[in-house]
């Protein structure tokens, strides 16, 4: 074996971000979903300390750091407020049964590693496998959000679908310009807030924050 | 230098022979002090399992009016499947003769042999709980089966081989290699050695309410000497199992190849091990709670799914 | 040998025409039932011995070829003994040994009439498929095929004043004429339009097919044999036909026919087809999973243990074509020496199936005969009354249920083995689903185990459970007659035989392997295999050894056993069963094969179509009723049935009844043939 100690670090978190999407899509509760979460964030974190490490790029440090900052303490800590505030602490309902999910799960990743196989061919970087547990990662967030069936599970999938993405341009790409990735944080901050309205203003339109009432809004003349 | 290496080697393998048999109650009195010190009890002592089985064999056997031969057979089969199991992984040297007898898929149906048999021999006597216990302990062991098997899988395509003493030299003496496969493979296969040795969350093997009963449940209608064998069989599953953990995720220490120099310090580092794996048993059932019985497939079913993600992570990344 | 002159083809031709004399002397002797079963079954199963030994004989030797002034004109009837059929005729002959040892005893208590028709659809149908394996060119196969199909429906029917029977019979014709069909298609393609020579095997071998008509070929024939070998969708008429026929032929027909099928896949494409390509691996590999998980899951629904076990002949026919489609993905991935070592898989397991299905089917008659029970739910405890029956039993039930060190292991661990080549594949998808495919193969395996303590546990241990109901059953069962345990020892031994040699079995596979697609195992299995060792690639990637495997084992047993008395006693006393100390204790409350399956309808519910009635908690005659179906019948086959209908009543408009209609058909038929041809 020649690969570098770091990039096998860096494979070891990819899979733990894999591991820890697979976690989440397999979730009953919300405040474990939650906490999944962060550490994903720390996962990613840490993975692109490793990548600022090892390719010495220092504006992957301040990623790093911002990371550290927006998905492992703001965020998490925001939807905990936002739950407890909201007092929703019920299990996560599933439009389809968990085992069915896992096993599109399952799916899923054998498609996006094939997926990724020839774009990896192309990349030159130490890091190329990566590719596709990002792209795998990002799929299973999206999958997490089509089946469930409560709103706060679904804003959760779709900052975890960030979390996928990040991780991509960090590791293959070796990170976004800095600007670049102040603005997504921003925007992703931003996103969350407005979400938070959102299940302010659902709840008091259908006393739930079950999203399937959302059926009631199309236009239903007959 | 070949006859000696096969001298010293089959004089290993009785050794280890011995050893597993002897230290199977201990390691069993270990994981329950531990369990008693965190639940803030002070516990029955380290020795409390070879007390236990003393006093068994002294008493006289009780059977059931019609109870079959093969009730009677199987403590027996199951104490040799088992403690042939715990026999052949290596764990203190890897120059084990029998091992290669049985790899890894062989060491599967070692133990679906012995799960085959205790659960025929629960249906025995033709009681309601006996039947309820083989019942559960199938559900539980065909998810459990070709999840073990993923792991194995996982472990031999990294080493090529299923035999695990070449498992061990790969990991143990090459360059040291961080496998997220083997992360993977790993917390599947804790969650299975949970399952398979009626442990908390799927089991609880010191619980006396029927209804919630999987092993218990089976080896009611055994008494004395049957029992006592039962049960050490048991004993002897778990250190099995740590010994596999030992041997696929944690081979650091163990001697190699005619490194006969070696072996004090592999048993002491087998004996740490042991220790921690023990402990860390105790601290998992302490912070789990016991689950109903129809959420185990989901159980099993994640750990399936990730012995599989590891197959596949090892595919993609090649580690 | 060679200087008596007689060739292995001419000792197998010899066995065969025993086999249709002996059917046609039953028919003859019809009015001594006595006598056909004391002496011609035992004559049977000695012709089935001599085949079993032309095959290993036959093996050893270049393949032998005959041709006989039969048959069509300019094309008579082709024999070929190559090392495939002479694998098949071991498997046909051994097999067939132990159940015509076992129907000896068996028929005895049947009338003389239909004994004397029994005998003879029996030996014929034992001769036909001895013909299937050594026909040499399309016409003979398809004779051949066709008379197992006929005589072996007569077999299914032998009860035929039973609806159902009449029904599962017609059912089987059906789907084996459909089957039959397509395989002559294959045969069409193959033959490539050269005119009728070219219907040798000889000449398909030959020639050679664009990858679009190959393909054709090996669709058509995967269809056709699958249909006989009941692989999923077409597998339909197997539950119902293999329980319909006496125990005996059921055996035959799980053990023994369903293997002639397979031999038919292997035959046409390993060998007349040739250039294997990988899709079609694939392909096979997707059905087979599908239906070993298919068979066992429904397996394990059944309360009739004839209709379970023939599940389980659909799950082991899933398995086989696992070992195929790996073996296919392997060579046309152009890697031989993996196939081969698929191929041998599933070759072996086709032969352990034949051994141990034949044996539980043997015992699951022993148990009919004796108790008049087919029914799990009211059975219990026959260990007591038939512990020989048992023994045997246990013995099958280990086998099929994969655990070492029987037979149906090695099989399965080779499988593994090959799967576990997968990573010198180039192919991405084909490289990550083989694992998966044999994470389903380890799946099916423990459903195999669960499923057989339910029926061991049920029909063997426990209590009986419904004592009172049936006062007219001879209850009382009993260990059958001495030709029926031999015909049970046979098996058994087969299955420890194959079991604990597996080394002999897999290099005499090699050979059958080379003659097939020109490679073998690799050095290093063949330098490290011997009586003691297994060694299925190399020795230092996986070995296995039985014997020191069950010399371990019993040797610790032994030593235990012996420890125990010598340092403490062999004291026992008898009670009651304690059970926890719940008072009221029936027999009734054993699971019954039903409840034993309730955690996989749970798991699994949503692949069963289910019918329930749940009794309310106060009824006062509270009756619980499950029905499980197959959901094949509602999206396929009574989608088709009724298209067949709808076609056929647009058909009908042309029936008048009128003669003068009929003429005028015939007429202008003959007009336009007259114009055109």
């Amino acid at each position: 074996m020649s690969i570098p100690f770091t990039t096998q670090i860096i494979y070891l978190l990819a899979s733990i971000l894999l591991l820890v999407a697979f976690a989440m899509l397999s979730q009953r509760r919300i405040l474990s979903l939650i906490n999944l979460f962060a550490w994903q964030g720390l996962v990613l974190s840490v993975s692109t300390f490793v990548v600022a490490y090892s390719t010495a790029q220092h504006h992957l440090y301040y990623s790093a750091v911002l990371t550290l900052l927006l998905k492992v303490l703001v965020l998490p800590w925001l939807l905990h407020r936002l739950i407890r505030k909201l007092n929703v602490k019920w299990d996560v309902e599933t439009l389809i049964n968990i085992p069915t999910t896992m096993l599109v799960g399952i799916a899923l990743v054998i498609f996006a590693f094939n997926l990724a196989a020839p774009i990896s061919q192309l990349s030159e970087s130490i890091t190329r496998g990566l590719i596709g547990i990002a792209l795998a990662s990002v799929l299973l967030s999206l999958l997490m959000m089509i089946t469930r069936r409560k709103a706060v599970p679904q804003v959760v999938g779709f900052l975890a679908m960030e979390n996928g993405l990040f991780f991509a341009a960090t590791s293959a790409t070796h990170g976004m310009p800095l600007v670049v990735e102040l603005g997504i944080a921003l925007d992703v901050l931003v996103g969350t807030f407005i979400f938070g309205i959102f299940f302010f203003q659902l709840r008091e339109t259908f006393d739930s924050l079950d999203i399937t009432h959302m059926e009631k809004l199309k236009d239903d003349n007959s | 230098m070949e006859n000696t290496n096969l001298t010293l080697g089959i004089l290993l393998q009785l050794c280890q022979l011995l050893l597993v048999v002897l230290m199977a109650p201990l390691l069993m009195g270990w994981v329950n002090q531990c369990r008693a010190w965190l639940q803030n009890r002070s516990g029955p002592g380290l020795l409390q399992p070879y007390c236990t089985l003393r006093k068994l064999f002294h008493k006289d056997a009780v059977l059931a009016h019609d109870a079959s031969p093969l009730f009677r057979m199987t403590p027996y089969i199951v104490f040799g499947c088992m403690w042939l199991a715990a026999a052949i992984i290596p764990i203190i040297a890897v120059d084990l003769p029998f091992s290669p007898a049985a790899d890894v898929i062989a060491l599967v149906g070692i133990f679906a042999l012995a799960r085959v048999f205790i659960a025929l021999a629960a249906m025995d006597i033709g009681t309601a709980f006996g039947t309820l216990g083989a019942r559960r302990e199938m559900l539980v062991s065909f998810l459990a089966e070709p999840a073990l098997l993923m792991v194995f899988f996982t472990s031999s395509l990294i080493s090529h081989s299923t035999q695990l003493p070449h498992i061990v030299e790969t990991f143990a003496h090459h360059e040291f290699v961080l496998y997220p496969s083997l992360a993977f493979a790993s917390v599947a296969f804790v969650m299975i050695l949970l399952a398979e040795n009626a442990r908390i969350p799927v089991d609880n093997p010191s619980t006396h309410l029927e209804l919630t009963m999987i092993h218990e449940a089976m080896i009611l209608e055994y008494s004395a000497r049957h029992l006592a064998l039962v049960e050490w069989a048991s004993s002897l599953k778990l250190l099995a199992y740590i010994s596999i953990g030992i041997a696929l995720f944690l081979p650091q220490g163990i001697a190699g190849v005619g490194n006969w120099n070696a072996l004090p310090l592999a048993v002491a580092a087998l004996l740490l091990k042991l220790v921690a794996a023990g402990a860390g048993l105790a601290l998992l059932e302490a912070l789990i709670a016991k689950m109903r019985i129809f959420r185990v497939p989901e159980f099993l079913g994640t750990a399936f799914l990730l012995a599989v993600l590891g197959l596949l992570i090892h595919f993609l990344l090649g580690a | 040998m060679d200087a008596i002159g007689i060739l292995p083809l001419d000792m197998a031709v010899g066995a065969i025409l025993l086999w249709m004399v002996l059917g046609l002397s039953g028919l003859v002797l019809q009015r001594l039932p006595h006598l056909i079963t004391g002496i011609i079954f035992p004559l049977g199963a000695l012709a089935a011995l001599a085949v079993a030994g032309t095959g290993l004989w036959a093996l050893g030797e270049p393949p032998g070829v005959a041709v006989l002034p039969l048959g069509l004109p300019d094309l008579p009837l082709h024999l070929r003994l190559d090392p495939l059929a002479a694998f098949f005729l071991i498997l046909l002959g051994g097999a067939s040994f132990g159940v015509s040892l076992f129907s000896a005893g068996y028929f005895r208590a049947m009338a003389g009439g239909t004994l004397g028709l029994l005998c003879l659809e029996y030996h014929l149908f034992l001769a036909s498929m001895a013909l299937v394996l050594l026909a040499d060119d399309a016409y003979m196969f398809m004779v051949a095929w066709e008379t197992m199909a006929l005589s072996s429906y007569f077999l299914v029917t032998t009860d035929h004043h039973v609806p159902d029977i009449r029904k599962a019979g017609f059912l089987y014709l059906l789907i084996a004429h459909v089957g039959a069909v397509a395989i002559l298609l294959s045969f069409g393609v193959m033959q490539g339009g050269h005119g009728i020579g070219a219907y040798t095997f000889a000449a398909m071998r030959e020639a050679h097919l664009s990858p679009f008509w190959s393909s054709a070929a090996f669709l058509l024939a995967f269809f056709g044999f699958g249909a006989k070998a009941g692989m999923i969708p077409l597998h339909v008429w197997l539950p119902d036909a293999h329980p319909a026929a006496p125990s005996p032929v059921s055996a035959l027909l799980s053990g023994v026919m369903l293997k002639t099928a397979i031999y038919g896949m292997v035959r046409v494409i390993y060998d007349l087809i040739g250039n294997v390509r990988w899709e079609w691996g694939v392909l096979v590999l997707a059905v087979g999973a599908a239906t070993m998980l298919f068979g066992v899951l429904f397996a394990l629904m059944q309360h009739d243990l004839k209709r379970l076990l023939a599940y389980h002949s659909i799950e082991n026919i899933g398995i086989i074509l696992l070992g195929l489609g790996m073996s296919m993905a392997f060579i046309g991935l152009g890697h031989p020496v993996a196939g081969a070592l698929g191929l041998i898989a599933a070759l072996y397991h086709t032969l352990n199936h034949a051994v141990f299905k034949g044996l539980l089917f043997l015992g699951a008659g022993s148990i009919l005969h004796a108790s008049g029970l087919r029914n799990l739910n009211d059975m219990g405890g026959l260990i007591r009354k038939m512990p020989k029956t048992a023994f045997y039993f246990l013995i099958g039930a280990l086998a099929i249920s994969a655990l070492p060190p029987l037979n149906g292991f090695v099989s399965e661990w080779l499988m593994f083995q090959t799967a576990l080549q997968a990573p010198t594949l180039t192919n991405d998808i084909v490289r990550s689903l083989l694992p998966l495919f044999a994470a389903t193969l380890a799946l099916a395996g423990a459903l195999t185990g669960m499923c057989f303590v339910k029926v061991y546990g049920i029909a063997f241990l426990g209590r009986p459970r419904e004592p009172h109901e049936r006062p007219s059953t001879p209850g009382t069962g009993h260990d059958p007659s001495g030709m029926e345990q031999c015909g049970m020892a046979w098996l058994a031994l087969g299955c420890f035989v194959l079991g604990l040699f597996p080394s002999y079995v897999m290099l005499m596979l090699n050979r059958v392997c080379v003659s097939l697609t020109g490679h073998g195992l690799s050095a290093g299995a063949l330098t490290g295999s011997n009586w003691l060792w297994l060694v299925p690639t190399a020795s230092e990637r996986a070995s296995y050894s039985p014997i020191v495997f069950m010399a371990v084992i019993v040797a610790v047993m032994l030593l235990t056993f012996l420890l125990v008395r010598r340092f403490y006693h062999g004291r026992v006393r008898f009670c009651d069963p304690w059970d926890c100390g719940f008072p009221a204790q029936t027999p009734r409350m054993q699971d019954t094969a039903d409840a034993f399956g309730q955690p996989v309808r749970h798991v699994f519910g949503p692949i069963y179509r289910m019918h329930r009635e749940l009794p309310g908690p106060d009824d006062p005659a509270p009756r619980f009723f499950l029905k499980i179906e197959d959901r094949h019948w509602y999206w396929l086959y009574l989608p088709t049935a009724r298209l067949a209908e709808f076609a056929s009543s647009k058909v009908a408009l042309l029936q008048h009844g009128r003669i003068h209609l009929y003429l005028i058909y015939t007429f202008i038929t003959l007009l336009v043939l007259l114009a055109f041809v």
